[in-house]
């Protein structure tokens, strides 16, 4: 059923100022903030507190602006979806054009006032992730191949380079060292959310990996991309970013976060024999027990990545010396 | 069914809460500009000739 079609069914209702707020997915627009502010901060370049202030808020409004164009576009598959239905969009409170007036607005004034606040490069990496999360991931790729989620990522992932170019007008192997972290942790983490909602995913016709390939492929990517991950988790603190904490923090995540995806791997997830109760849940976490290794992963997924950001966050508040210095911030 | 006159106060009260939304936002980033402008005239004005 084409957009139009779907939401012509729809009656409209009068849509509140929360709905507008709803479109800009806090949530996701938080984890953006917090990436960000690291990425500002191990940047260690002097930065005026209220530039600094201004640019993490472009970046913000730049994802919320970004979140509505995919709210926008996706309405139709939206409604199809229980973990989305009940958006601002195909629930009808909010039209496709208001969304997409809104994305659009916002996306420009971001855009604009990180180019005044900050500098070009900021302003330019700010444009690149939104078009490429608006258009690249939504439009182009989460319809038309299971890798979406792996190439889309990146989106996600730039928000710490962002904050590091807007303090430093440039973008060096430490910065992309953070966006390799959460690219990589991107597929891991959505891949076992999809174990257990693939059905949502196959009833809206989304090729995402578990409905592509099948689960047992899925876990076996999992396991593989945090592998590489882990690894990757404690390089920080040989490249002169992170200090013995984040090194500890590192270390021990990356050990669980492995240690639950070989679990994953081993385990019948996503298997629809093994998940009989898959379709009943409206929550993220209360599945059936054979999916329970899937939404440990999920859930640790968060805490690592919190984990990792935080520290290197609070070491470099507190002043904490980097393990090394080669491969400084500057570098 | 639901009362008409009711639909309609709801309906009137969501515009004025995303009017004054709206109004927040736009003054909002007139403020920002102006403090940005300030805080880079002041950057500026620190550097040496």
């Amino acid at each position: 059923m084409s957009e139009q079609a779907v939401i012509s069914i729809i009656p409209a209702k009068a849509a509140r100022w929360q709905d507008y707020v709803r479109l800009l997915k806090p949530r996701v627009m938080s984890l953006v903030v917090f990436t960000a502010l690291t990425g500002l901060v191990c940047a260690r370049v002097p930065m005026n507190p209220v530039l600094a202030v201004v640019a993490i808020l472009c970046i913000a409004v730049g994802a919320g602006g970004s979140a509505a164009l995919n709210m926008a576009y996706d309405a139709d598959i939206d409604a199809l979806m229980r973990r989305t239905r009940a958006r601002p969009v195909p629930s009808g409170r909010v039209q496709v054009a208001d969304a997409r007036a809104l994305g659009i607005t916002l996306s420009l004034f971001s855009v604009a006032l990180m180019g005044l606040a900050a500098n070009t490069l900021a302003a330019g990496l700010l444009a690149f992730t939104i078009f490429f999360y608006a258009v690249v991931y939504t439009v182009w790729l989460k319809r038309r191949t299971p890798q979406n989620i792996v190439i889309g990522g990146l989106a996600g992932a730039l928000p710490p380079l962002i904050g590091w170019a807007s303090a430093s007008g440039t973008a060096p192997l430490g910065a992309w060292l953070l966006v390799a972290i959460i690219f990589l942790w991107t597929p891991p983490h959505f891949w076992a959310l999809s174990l257990y909602t693939q059905g949502d995913y196959a009833k809206a016709r989304i090729p995402m990996m578990p409905v592509v390939k099948g689960p047992a492929s899925t876990r076996r990517q999992i396991l593989a991309y945090s592998l590489f991950l882990a690894p990757l988790g404690v390089a920080p603190a040989f490249m002169g970013l992170g200090g013995g904490l984040y090194l500890a923090v590192a270390a021990v995540g990356g050990a669980g976060f492995v240690a639950l995806a070989a679990r994953l791997a081993a385990s019948r997830a996503g298997d629809a024999k093994a998940d009989g109760r898959e379709d009943l849940s409206e929550s993220l976490y209360d599945v059936a027990t054979a999916a329970k290794p899937a939404r440990d992963l999920f859930a640790f997924s968060i805490l690592y990545l919190f984990s990792l950001f935080a520290t290197l966050l609070v070491e470099r508040m507190l002043a904490v010396a980097p393990l090394t210095a080669a491969w400084g911030p500057h570098a | 069914m639901s009362d008409p006159n009711s639909e309609d106060l709801r309906a009137t009260k969501a515009r004025r809460g995303r009017n004054i939304l709206l109004a927040a936002a736009l003054f909002a980033f007139v403020i920002i500009v102006f403090i940005v402008t300030l805080a880079k005239m002041g950057a500026n004005g620190a550097a040496p000739l």
